[in-house]
Parts: structure tokens; sequence; C-alpha cells
């Protein structure tokens, strides 16, 4: 939205458009605008003196957002040009395709490609509904110490993810926790917890790490809410259930929105948590990378398993972030 | 405020405790009461020690959690400044414009990490810049990694900030540098240590970039304690991760000093 169209649209001062996100420099024109036009003393403004002052203010507004993109340009994305550069050079010299042809015909590439593909949706998942529970609980039914949790969910980001890996060979590895439990109780030999060398195992360690950054934007977002509104629809007899669906979860949707596309391809990119589970079934794409770039050396060979996994990443959660948009969230 | 009679918020704060402490709070107490002991083969850890901590806050590992420290402030200060001033500078631009920035700076997300890595060994491995096997590098993956997340918790808050005050400051003869300082940056001041804290505590628990990019003579917790783990001594590496969540939680809680008025409810 440019700054001049508040001043061919804007009968009634009141209505002028606040759209969020406005510089101050166009929050500025659209109030002067608005003053002039809607006192009735527009009518002998030059329209193109006012055309040209715009035209010289989104310029402006442009060379500000330089020196940032600039910096993202050096720094991020030509090296990431680079690795695709490198994906199509192959140790013995020349540009050709058969770094992609090697990986694609090995058979760990396919697997390594249909395990990360499957777990990072169903964690997708399981961190939305949990994170969503627990946020609306610590917000809207506060006990004491609600704010001692939000504050360990805080914590919890901190956390280097394979920790939650560490954390759970303690809990439910051979000799953990649960297993000590159960052998304790049924003065079996062994337990019967032997997951967590399995996908199973690093699908729970990644619900468990990720639906902090759902509760996150969750909890800044009721933070805001207007809690005269939910006082309102009680006190007019809504229940608990109606009031969620009604005024909180439209609320909500927008954080959401964000913190289901940021955990999707967190799960799509993990890589601590994979390396920690140390188990020789469970490799996906970033674990591939590591190997081949950092054990075996191969690096056009780690570059063309970057290239599918930066595509994959960026196409699902550009693809998510229109859906949702669509979605009106 | 959402449940009113008493039985049914005890059933609520039932059901939070049974999803909330086997799945949070059970895995830190399992770190913490493994950094205090020496073996693990019944229900609770025996053989208690406080030898792992000794190990923990001395040598190698000081050193290590002094790299963190240092990389996460570098990198949480870098990604804050040019996050705010890209998303600062977004909201000004038309929609069009803005929406190829957002894109643009929210791809460090959607990238993995350890292509980032790669990408940043490959591209500066190599003249004209050559900060392969210094301490810039990790820095600089860093500051890529964690400026995406900086960039979105703020342009997020401005998208809520109200107009209307920078309207009324402007209209009352505030320029726009003056309208900036005085009532925007004010208003982000919450999401701003908000984002802080964010980027710091990721930059803490970086693993994934850094494994494929640190020099020996920079080595933060978080490969300390992958190495520790990785050659069999879990309950030594707990201790490190104690002291790398210790040092975290205390730098969190100094930025949320900062914190003026948003508050969790």
């Amino acid at each position: 939205m440019s700054a001049e169209s508040p001043l061919r649209t804007a009968p009634d001062p009141a209505r002028v458009p606040a759209p969020a996100g406005r510089g101050p420099a166009s929050g500025r024109e659209a109030v002067l605008a608005a003053a002039t036009d809607g006192g009735g003393a527009g009518a002998g403004t030059p329209a193109e003196a006012v055309r040209g002052r715009a035209a010289r203010a989104g310029a402006r507004r442009l060379l500000w957002a330089l020196p940032p993109v600039a910096l993202l340009a050096v720094f991020f994305l030509y090296p990431l040009v680079l690795v695709g550069r490198q994906s199509l050079q192959p140790d013995t010299g020349g540009t050709s395709l058969r770094p992609y042809a090697d990986v694609f015909a090995s058979a760990g590439f396919r697997e390594a490609l249909w395990t990360t593909v499957w777990l990072a949706p169903a964690a997708t998942a399981g961190c939305l509904v949990l994170g969503f529970l627990l946020a609306l609980v610590i917000a809207f039914v506060p006990f004491p110490g609600a704010k001692a949790v939000a504050r360990f969910v805080d914590v919890f980001l901190s956390f280097p993810s394979f920790l939650v890996t560490l954390a759970l060979l303690f809990v439910y590895g051979q000799v953990g926790m649960a297993n000590g439990l159960w052998t304790d109780l049924t003065g079996a030999a062994e337990g019967p917890f032997r997951f967590l060398t399995t996908p199973w195992g690093v699908l729970l360690a990644e619900i468990t790490y990720f639906t902090p950054f759902v509760m996150r934007p969750l909890l800044a977002a009721f933070a805001q809410l207007d809690t005269a509104q939910l006082e309102a629809a009680s006190s007019l007899g809504a229940r608990a259930p109606r009031i969620v669906r009604r005024i909180i979860l439209p609320e909500a949707l927008p954080a959401l929105a964000a913190g289901g596309s940021l955990v999707l391809v967190l799960c799509l990119n993990e890589f601590g948590i994979v390396l920690f589970t140390g188990a020789k079934g469970v490799t996906t794409l970033p674990m591939l990378i590591y190997s081949k770039a950092i054990l075996e050396s191969d690096y056009p060979g780690a570059c063309v398993v970057a290239v599918v996994n930066v595509l994959l990443s960026v196409g699902l959660y550009g693809l998510y972030r229109v859906v949702s948009r669509r979605a009106g969230a | 405020m959402l449940v009113h009679s008493r039985k049914a918020k005890w059933a609520v704060w039932v059901l939070f405790l049974v999803l909330f402490v086997p799945l949070f709070a059970l895995p830190l107490l399992v770190v913490l009461g493994a950094s205090l002991a020496t073996h693990w083969s019944g229900v609770l850890p025996s053989g208690p020690t406080i030898d792992h901590y000794r190990a923990a806050t001395r040598g190698e590992a000081l050193q290590a959690l002094t790299t963190s420290l240092l990389t996460a402030l570098a990198a949480s200060l870098l990604a804050l400044a040019v996050g705010t001033w890209a998303a600062l500078a977004a909201a000004a631009l038309k929609k069009s414009h803005r929406r190829v920035m957002d894109a643009l700076f929210v791809l460090p997300v959607a990238v993995p990490s350890v292509v980032v890595g790669l990408s940043v060994l490959v591209a500066f491995s190599q003249p004209p810049l050559l900060l392969n096997g210094t301490r810039w590098i990790v820095i600089l993956a860093h500051t890529v990694l964690v400026t995406a997340f900086a960039h979105q918790s703020v342009s997020a808050a401005i998208v809520r900030l109200d107009p209307a005050y920078e309207q009324a400051a402007a209209s009352l003869g505030a320029g726009p540098a003056r309208v900036l300082w005085r009532v925007r940056l004010p208003l982000l001041l919450p999401s701003l240590t908000a984002a802080a804290g964010l980027c710091f505590a990721l930059s803490m628990g970086e693993l994934s970039a850094t494994m494929m990019l640190y020099p020996p003579d920079w080595t933060p917790l978080p490969v300390l304690i992958h190495a520790a783990t990785d050659r069999g001594a879990l309950f030594a590496g707990s201790a490190v991760a104690v002291v790398l969540m210790a040092a975290t939680l205390l730098v969190l809680f100094a930025v949320s000093r900062v914190r003026t008025r948003a508050s969790y409810r």
C-alpha cells in the first residue's frame, strides 16, 4: 500500500486506513493527508507535486531496506548459491549431473528421504495439539506457579535438542528409569521399552523438544488478548469449550500457523536429536549431509543432499505459509 | 477466568500436570539427577557425586562456556540489530516489496542449519573472504541462523502495534526519527527483549551448524557435551549440560529484567 492511496481514497478522516506496519514517514503523511483532505482544503493541492513527493519517499524507504538485504545476500544467499554450484561439480572435475545420479541411486538416500518426510508432519501435529492445550491452561486457567512454568518453557528452547535424547536415554533406555521400574515390579530380567533407537524415539524427542516453539508464540498472543471479551462471553452464558472455539482459537490462529510452520521446518531440518540417537536405522537428510561432508569428505554428494533438503523444507514452508494465509490466519 | 468451578479447575490442572511433568519436567530432572550420579540401573540414579561439576566448571569446560557465551552474545546482538532494521524497513515498504523482504528474511529458518553450516563452510573456505578455522565463521553462522528469528518476532510485533500512537506523535510535529526513537521502539521494547532472549538461547544451544564449522580453539558447550556423551561419558556430559542450562537461565533472567510491561499471564 503506497502513501498516496489515502489521498485518493480517504473521504473521511476517521476512516483513514491505518494498516499495521506503517513506516513513521507514511504514518505521518497519512495523518497530514487526512487532515488536509478531510478539512476540504486539499482541493487546491497540486496532485503532481504530491505524487512526486510520494515517489521520492518510496525510493527513500527502499534505500533504507537495502543494508540488511545486502548483508543477507553476502552471508547467506551467496553461500547457498555456492552449494548449488558445488553440487554440479563432481570430484573428477568438470560440470555434470553425475553427483545427482549417484545420490539418487543410493538406497541410503531414499530411506533418509522417506524417514524425514513422514517424521516431520507427525511431530508437528503432536506439537500443535499439545502446545495449544498447555498454553491454554497456562494463560487462562492460571495456577500458582504458572508464570514459572512459562519461564520454564523458555528455558526449554535453550536446551540443545540432542539433550532431550540424552534425557530419554536415562528414562526409556536399556537400563533407564522405566525399564528399571518394570524389572523391579515384575522381576523380569529386561524391561519392555526399546523404542529409543527406532523412529518412534526420534518422534517422541521431537515432540518434546519442539512443543515449546508452539507454546511461545501462543502465550505471547494470549497475553495480548483482551480478557474483557472472555468475561463478557462467560457472563452471557458461554461455556469454556465455546469460548475457546469462538474467541481464543481465532485469536490464536496466526500464532498456531506461525508456530506450526516453524516446527514443521525445524523437524525436517532437525539434526541433534538424530545424531544423538545414534541408531543406524534412523537417518534423516540433515544427518546424511553431515556424514557425507564431515565423515566422508564427499562435498559434491553432501551438496546434492543439501539442495534436496533445502528444496523440500523451503517448498513445504512456502506452501504452508500460503495455505495459512488463505485460511485467514 | 475460563473455568470457574473449583472442581473443573482442579481437573484441568491435573490434566496439565499429567501431560507436562513426564514430557517436559522429567527430562530436565533426569539430566539433573544424572549429573549428580555415577550409575543409573534402577528407578533412581545411584552413586551420588559432585565430581562431574568440578570437571564441568574448569579447564576445557570453562573455556567452552566462555566461548558459548561470547558467541551467543555477539550473534544475538548482531541478529537483533539486523533483524529489527529489516523489520522496520520492510514495514514501511509497499506490500509487494514487503512480501519479498519478509520471504528473504524467513529463508534462514526454512533452510536446515546443517546446510547453513555447509554453505558457510564452502563459501568462506575460499577467497575473497577466508574465515574457515577462525572463531568468526562460527559467530557468522550463528548470526545468520538467529537473524531470521529476530526478524520474525520483531515484525510480528510491528504488525500488532497500534498506529494511533505514532500518528498522534507525527501529527503533533514529531519527525520520523523522533517517532521511531520515542514511540515505536519503546512500544516494541518487550518484543525486542523477547527476541534477544530467543536469539541468545538458540545460539547457546546451536549444534548442527557448529558441528560443521568449529575450529579446535573455539569449541562451544553443545559440541563439548556431544563429545563427552559420544565417548560414553553420559554423566559428565549431563553435568556440562546443567552448566549450559544454568548459564542460559541466568542470562535470560537478566534480559527479562529489561522487559518492562508485557508479561505472560
